[in-house]
């Protein structure tokens, strides 16, 4: 296994450097203007020397090899430099990949809304998870019966129904009828008192209930086919005859089983967190890293975008390789060399 | 069970640690859903009051701030947010005329601040002012801030070529010389409105040129004269700000709140809906939703919806150029690529014109947010009121100049042909936005009825707007019959808006697409006048016969057929006072420090 990790791990450079290539390719070469929304009255020539002090004329390899200098030596200094509190190198007048519309650096914007999307997603992938298990195994159970069926069409509904539909009747109910809710996310409130903390959580309800009913949905459908077939299988009649309970056969045999490819589904639905829900995003205005991938694209940011798919795919990459992994490690006959 | 518990618990753990990353910086204070809800009972604007006391102010900006140095600007959002903390020279009054900000008095030619050969300006600012941190304000500030701006690599997003020079005459005295070939008839281009305030030398010292981009502490906190300063700013976010104490109004208790946040995100309805609906936020900017839905939110009774008009102009532009051309489509080339329908023909404008019923497309797509027009320039004084026979929607009158000129429906399809037996079948292209698709169909509606045959496309605003022509859907390049979108202007001033019509700014495939004509329109008629309107001194009587003529001009040769009249619209919460009308030439928050609670 740890061969296996190793190999997996060593593919995975080569891999990154040609995704990084193919990423960095295409968004050069994507039509563009960062000066697009200026007002019209800005004359071409204002225009083509702000282009320019954004580095957009320079030729395509300089650009890139620019890049990858950055994004693999420099930002990874400067993250263990932040963390760490140490100074390698040249700290103070180390190059960053600079964001064209705040003219900031990308990675520290990024890692400013990291904590929004992480409470908001995050949460909501989790309730999700543990909504969805107890319901899939349950329906899976007793397959056939009222709450299985029940449990068929609300699920059904939950993943058929948009996220902007669900989100906009969340605020129309609690915010705009009730008063209960705001509508609006504050990404400055500093949870520090019990009043702070309810605030925090009254603005996290609506985004994520919407988003964790639509997450619970698609896993328990897959959770409830997984146990369906374990329940069939002949040490579960093994199980049983040996005399042991219904609640150990399926709480201990059955659904160790069963949750193995439900393991890997959620370890490949991790990089999603990261990516945002981006349109839950936009309708309550949690400002996370999904709506800075659309504002940046709306804006020809192709720092910004560059910077972003590429996390994303380093955490598809990872994941995929962890979620291989888990597998190994929870079912002991997959052996991998 | 074990490694469950674990990877659980591993889960949970590293989910708290990353969520807990140190960007959260404490000590900003919170902002509650409910505007008013943390202000200290009993608190009213007095003049005379202290500064500040007046609690917090949400604004809801849907797009975002990205950094707060209007020089760095990538559009009027990065404008506003700098507003609140820089401040010019003068600034624009709602109604069109300049008021002083950070000078004594606008200069003139009675008093000679103005050279009498137009190629000088000279301001004074006023005595006593201060930086926000304490340094005093200085003639040399401005010196600087040209330096700055006029440096390439800076990367500014304001045209200072046309400056020869400032120079700081004494500590408040500044003159601004123009370059000896341009001369300014209208000399408040620099230094006025929220587009070109005064940055301090102390601050941006090391910021000029490349190093501007990596000046993010100066980019996103300013110092400057304004109201307030920034305490926070999170790009595509939020801003927040403190108020000023060195404000040279805190004397009189101005500003009134203590702090403001700017909140960027979602979409124009989503900003009408809490500031008029929801009541959970004091102010909403651009809310460009359709009538029908503002309307009823409006009646809801929190807020209250104003509208303020400058020279927007939701016009078509008719290509006089032969975008059909497969050799050379829309290239000048001189005057030898002429559009076979559009060039300068007047008459063919005039009928389609006539067609179109404008009453019916403002209300259905702008309300009260818009005003029927028949000019690219409705600026009250100088609009030119001989236009107005579009106003009238005639299609029976339009028929009949058509038969007249001899374009009738030879093989009876319903489309018109040209005498040459061209059919009278045109492509309009637009952005994507429902408004914008509305519109055009009500077009292609209107112009059926006499003939005209329409085909409809729309192109996603960031490339129909890019201005590196990198598609071809860019409307400098423009590869099609018509084209549809709104031309603002930045000053109330009308010579620098027509600029753009003149021959020598006609976007070609050799200068790259560069050039402001997006027309393709040249008649040499134009050019003339416009000369002439250049060297016609702002108080001449004549002038505005000369700014008539020119908005003429370009609708009589048919380059162009405006429709609706925009203004910008803003939602103000019912508790906020002291606003007035809407500013739409220059910052909405131009007069913030005066706004209150009350």
């Amino acid at each position: 296994m740890g061969r296996y990790v190793i190999r997996r791990t060593l593919f995975a450079i080569p891999t990154l450097v040609v995704i990084s290539l193919i990423i960095y390719g295409i968004l050069d070469l994507a039509p563009g203007d960062p000066a697009g929304q200026l007002p019209l009255t800005i004359p071409a020539e204002v225009r083509e020397n702000i282009r320019e002090s954004l580095g957009l004329n320079d030729p395509f390899m300089v650009k890139w090899l620019k890049w990858m200098r950055l994004m693999f030596i420099n930002e990874p200094l400067n993250a263990i430099d932040s963390i760490f509190g140490t100074c390698i190198g040249d700290c103070e007048a180390r190059d960053r990949i600079i964001s064209w519309s705040s003219r900031a650096p990308a990675i520290d914007i990024i890692m400013q809304r990291l904590p929004q999307t992480l409470w908001v997603l995050g949460l909501a992938f989790i309730i999700g998870i543990f909504i969805a298990i107890p319901i899939g195994v349950f329906s899976a159970y007793k397959q056939y019966s009222l709450f299985d069926n029940v449990g068929s069409v609300v699920t059904m509904i939950g993943f058929s129904l948009p996220t902007f539909f669900t989100g906009l009747l969340a605020i129309y109910f609690f915010s705009v009828y009730l008063g209960w809710f705001p509508s609006l996310y504050d990404t400055t409130l500093v949870v520090n008192s019990w009043d702070t903390a309810v605030q925090q959580i009254k603005q996290m309800i609506m985004p994520v209930s919407v988003l964790s009913l639509f997450n619970a949905a698609v896993l328990s459908r897959f959770t409830r086919a997984s146990v369906l077939d374990n329940l069939n299988e002949d040490y579960v009649r093994t199980a049983r005859s040996k005399g042991l309970g219904e609640r150990t056969v399926v709480m201990t045999h059955v659904m160790r089983n069963s949750l193995i490819p439900v393991v890997t589904l959620i370890a490949l639905q991790v990089p999603g967190i990261f990516a945002g829900a981006i349109i839950t995003e936009q309708i309550f205005r949690i400002n996370g890293i999904g709506a800075l991938l659309i504002t940046a694209i709306g804006q020809s940011d192709v720092p910004m975008v560059q910077t972003l798919t590429f996390i994303f795919a380093v955490l598809i990459v990872l994941f995929n390789l962890l979620a291989d992994v888990t597998y190994g490690v929870l079912d002991p006959r997959i052996r991998y060399d | 069970m074990k490694r469950w518990k674990w990877l659980g618990l591993f889960a949970v753990f590293a989910l708290v640690l990353a969520a807990c990353s140190p960007a959260d910086t404490g000590g900003t204070t919170t902002t509650g859903e409910g505007p008013g809800t943390t202000a200290p009972p009993g608190t009213t604007a007095p003049p005379g009051g202290t500064a500040g006391e007046g609690g917090e102010m949400l604004l809801l900006q849907w797009q975002a701030p990205s950094q707060a140095n209007a020089y760095l600007s990538t559009g009027t959002k990065d404008l506003l947010a700098s507003s609140l903390v820089l401040e010019p020279l003068a600034e624009v009054a709602p109604d069109g005329t300049l008021v002083p900000a950070l000078a004594e008095a606008i200069p003139s030619k009675a008093d000679g601040t103005i050279a009498e050969d137009d190629t000088s300006i000279t301001w004074t600012l006023k005595e006593g002012l201060l930086w926000s941190d304490g340094s005093p304000v200085t003639a040399d500030d401005a010196v600087f801030t040209w330096e700055y701006c006029s440096n390439e690599l800076t990367g500014c997003a304001q045209d200072m070529s046309f400056v020869e020079s400032v120079v700081a005459v004494d500590d408040l005295t500044i003159q601004v010389t123009w370059l000896a070939d341009k001369p300014q008839a209208y000399p408040f281009t620099m230094f006025t409105t929220f587009q070109q305030p005064i940055i301090q030398r102390a601050q941006f010292a090391d910021c000029v040129g490349a190093a501007a981009q990596g000046c993010t502490d100066q980019n996103f906190s300013p110092v400057g004269t304004g109201p307030y300063t920034v305490t926070e700013l999170r790009p595509e976010d939020t801003v927040v700000y403190g108020f000023n104490p060195n404000y040279r109004g805190a004397a009189e208790g101005r500003p009134f709140f203590g702090t403001v946040t700017i909140k960027g995100g979602g979409d124009a309805e989503a900003s009408a809906r809490s500031v008029l609906e929801i009541d959970e936020a004091d102010y909403g900017w651009n809310l460009q939703v359709a009538p029908e839905i503002l309307g009823p939110m409006e009646a809801a009774g929190n807020g209250v919806v104003k509208v303020g008009f400058t020279a927007n102009v939701e016009h078509l532009n008719l290509n006089q150029t032969d975008n059909r051309n497969d050799a050379a489509p829309s290239d000048y080339a001189d005057g030898t690529n002429p559009n076979p329908f559009f060039y300068l023909n007047g008459d063919l404008a005039r009928a389609l014109s006539m067609a179109i019923n404008r009453e019916e497309m403002t209300a259905v797509a702008y309300g009260p947010a818009g005003a029927p027009t028949c000019t690219l320039w409705p600026v009250p004084g100088d609009i030119a009121t001989s236009l107005d026979w579009c106003l009238t929607h005639d299609p029976d009158g339009a028929n009949a100049l058509l038969d007249q000129l001899g374009y009738v429906d030879t093989d009876d399809d319903g489309i018109r042909e040209t005498p040459d037996g061209l059919p009278l079948e045109f492509e309009i292209v637009t952005s994507t936005n429902a408004v914008r698709q509305s519109e055009q169909e009500l077009i292609a509606r209107d112009w059926a009825a006499i003939g005209v045959g329409v085909s409809n496309r729309n192109e996603d605003a960031s490339l129909f707007f890019d201005g590196t022509c990198a598609s071809d859907a860019c409307i400098w390049k423009f590869f099609t019959d018509i084209q549809m979108f709104t031309n603002g202007a930045s000053l109330p001033d009308a010579l620098g808006y027509f600029a753009g019509f003149k021959c020598s700014e006609i976007p070609t495939p050799a200068n790259n697409w560069g050039g402001g004509n997006t027309t393709h329109y040249c008649n040499p008629e134009f050019d003339t006048t416009w000369d002439e309107l250049s060297i016609t001194a702002l108080d001449d009587p004549a002038r505005i016969a000369l700014v008539q003529r020119v908005q003429e001009l370009i609708v009589e040769d048919g380059a162009i057929i405006s429709l609706v009249h925009r203004a910008s619209v803003s939602a103000f919460g019912n508790d906020i006072q002291g606003v007035g009308d809407l500013n739409a030439w220059d910052s909405e928050y131009w007069n913030i420090e005066e706004w209150s609670r009350g």
